[in-house]
């Protein structure tokens, strides 16, 4: 959930976008990591494990991890704690380590 | 190809600071960061630094952020972001830039500034999503201005564990406990005591012992421990908690330092592996350095020193400064990291940055041979 007052920080302006998870509309703030925006709305999950299917989400939050990839505009393994959001980004929730792009 | 001085790799704050100081004596500085905006861990700081002057007491961390990347511009700084370093290859650095094509930058020297990452302990139910780094969970407060849950566990109580709790608290969220293996606080009293005046409880001897939840975290059994660290039966209790902070400690991050060459020592004090260097910070490698957290876990005023001295340095290996100048200049810097390292706290540092620097001695001498 977002956090709308604090003592010290202060208030964020900044502009809305709208992405798409699994299909979902989401609101998010342009230039926030994907996983700040996603955790924002809710959503933990951001990939599951290969062959058990267990759930993984935010970690390290600094890109060494990898547990937070998930499939972007079509590109798989995208680590998600450091890429910023766009305007119309397409999510999507990622099955095991794709090696090439989405589909394969 | 780009050519360059200096090549600052990482700008948190010992980067910015050596890429500062070696600007100011009319080196050409390249900073090269994979993030959107320089700073590292100091736009995340909400608290205000104590000490002197010298180290922006009285700032809180995200304002000094603001001062250094102020400062680099107007030194002249030529400032790369969303750049990934994958490679160094003599003095040659292949950069990867908005994750498109690499890029090649030639420096006469590097300053090393990678910083830490945070170490984890595993237990049942680690993997659920809601458990995650202490620092992991500040970012997204205190940068982005999202929180992760409502109810928090934190696991550790050093420095981190313990201004993270307090920072979940003025974000609004509950902190339900905080756990440590030690039977005593990590941290300083001061944190200690500001968390504890809000009723959180810090549990010593102490840990997690495994996460419920099916999705996401949704509940933390923690366990008592004895002298010998083993669980004490029967002492379980199941707590409500949404998300769980590990503050476990930080380790230096070496992989650039290993492929640059450097050769390290494993010392516990300062976080584990930590490349070799001399009084100037300067790596086995000659013109690389290493300054800041991935030259050993300290903290800000150290990491600050660190660079200066660094940046001092490479500044006199450029024939920017005179030996005499920069003498002066590094016995100033010398003292300070000294006096920043006195007390109790500073002591297992004070010797293992000694053997660190006898290490560096030793194998530069057989180097000249």
């Amino acid at each position: 959930m977002r956090i709308m007052r604090h003592p010290i920080l202060p208030p964020i302006n900044r502009k809305e976008v709208n992405i798409t998870v699994d299909g979902k509309l989401v609101s998010a703030i342009e230039g926030e990591p994907i996983a700040s925006a996603l955790i924002a709305a809710g959503i933990m999950t951001f990939r599951k494990t290969r062959i058990r299917k267990e759930p993984r989400g935010y970690f390290c939050g600094i890109g060494l991890c990898t547990d937070c990839m998930m499939i972007v505009d079509g590109t798989s393994n995208v680590r998600t704690c450091i890429t910023p959001v766009r305007e119309g980004m397409r999510i999507e929730t990622q099955v095991g380590l794709l090696r090439e792009d989405a589909g394969c | 190809m780009l050519t360059t001085d200096v090549a600052v790799i990482g700008g948190g704050v010992a980067g910015l600071v050596a890429a500062i100081e070696a600007s100011k004596f009319g080196a050409r500085v390249h900073l090269i960061d994979e993030n959107a905006r320089a700073g590292g861990q100091l736009f995340k700081q909400i608290h205000k630094f104590f000490g002197s002057h010298r180290h922006y007491a009285g700032i809180r961390g995200f304002e000094i952020g603001e001062k250094l990347l102020e400062e680099a511009q107007k030194n002249g700084v030529q400032t790369l972001l969303n750049s990934f370093v994958f490679g160094i290859f003599g003095k040659e650095i292949g950069i990867i830039e908005n994750q498109t094509g690499a890029r090649w930058l030639d420096a006469k020297t590097i300053i090393l500034c990678c910083g830490a990452s945070e170490k984890m302990i595993v237990f049942p139910g680690w993997t659920l999503p809601g458990v995650m780094g202490a620092g992991a969970a500040q970012t997204l407060i205190n940068v982005h201005h999202v929180s992760p849950g409502k109810k928090f566990l934190m696991v550790g109580s050093g420095n981190v564990g313990l201004v993270v709790s307090y920072q979940m608290l003025q974000a609004g969220a509950e902190v339900v406990a905080v756990v440590e293996a030690l039977p005593r606080i990590g941290g300083w009293g001061v944190h200690a005591s500001k968390i504890r005046r809000w009723g959180v409880p810090i549990l010593t001897s102490h840990t997690v012992k495994e996460a419920h939840g099916k999705e996401r975290v949704e509940a933390a059994t923690i366990v008592a421990l004895d002298e010998n660290w083993k669980h004490v039966s029967n002492s379980e209790r199941t707590l409500e908690a949404d998300v769980i902070c590990l503050a476990v400690g930080l380790k230096p991050n070496v992989e650039l330092p290993l492929m640059a060459g450097c050769e390290t020592m494993f010392l516990e004090e300062l976080g584990g592996r930590v490349p070799i260097h001399d009084e100037n910070m300067e790596t086995t490698e000659e013109g690389i350095y290493v300054v800041g957290d991935c030259a050993g876990i300290e903290e800000a005023c150290t990491a600050i020193e660190s660079g200066r001295l660094a940046g001092v340095a490479v500044a006199e290996k450029l024939g920017y400064l005179s030996k005499d100048e920069a003498y002066e200049l590094k016995v100033q810097i010398r003292k300070i990291l000294d006096d920043l390292r006195g007390g109790p706290f500073g002591e297992h540092r004070v010797r293992a940055k000694q053997q660190l620097i006898e290490r560096a001695k030793i194998l530069k001498g057989l180097k000249d041979e």
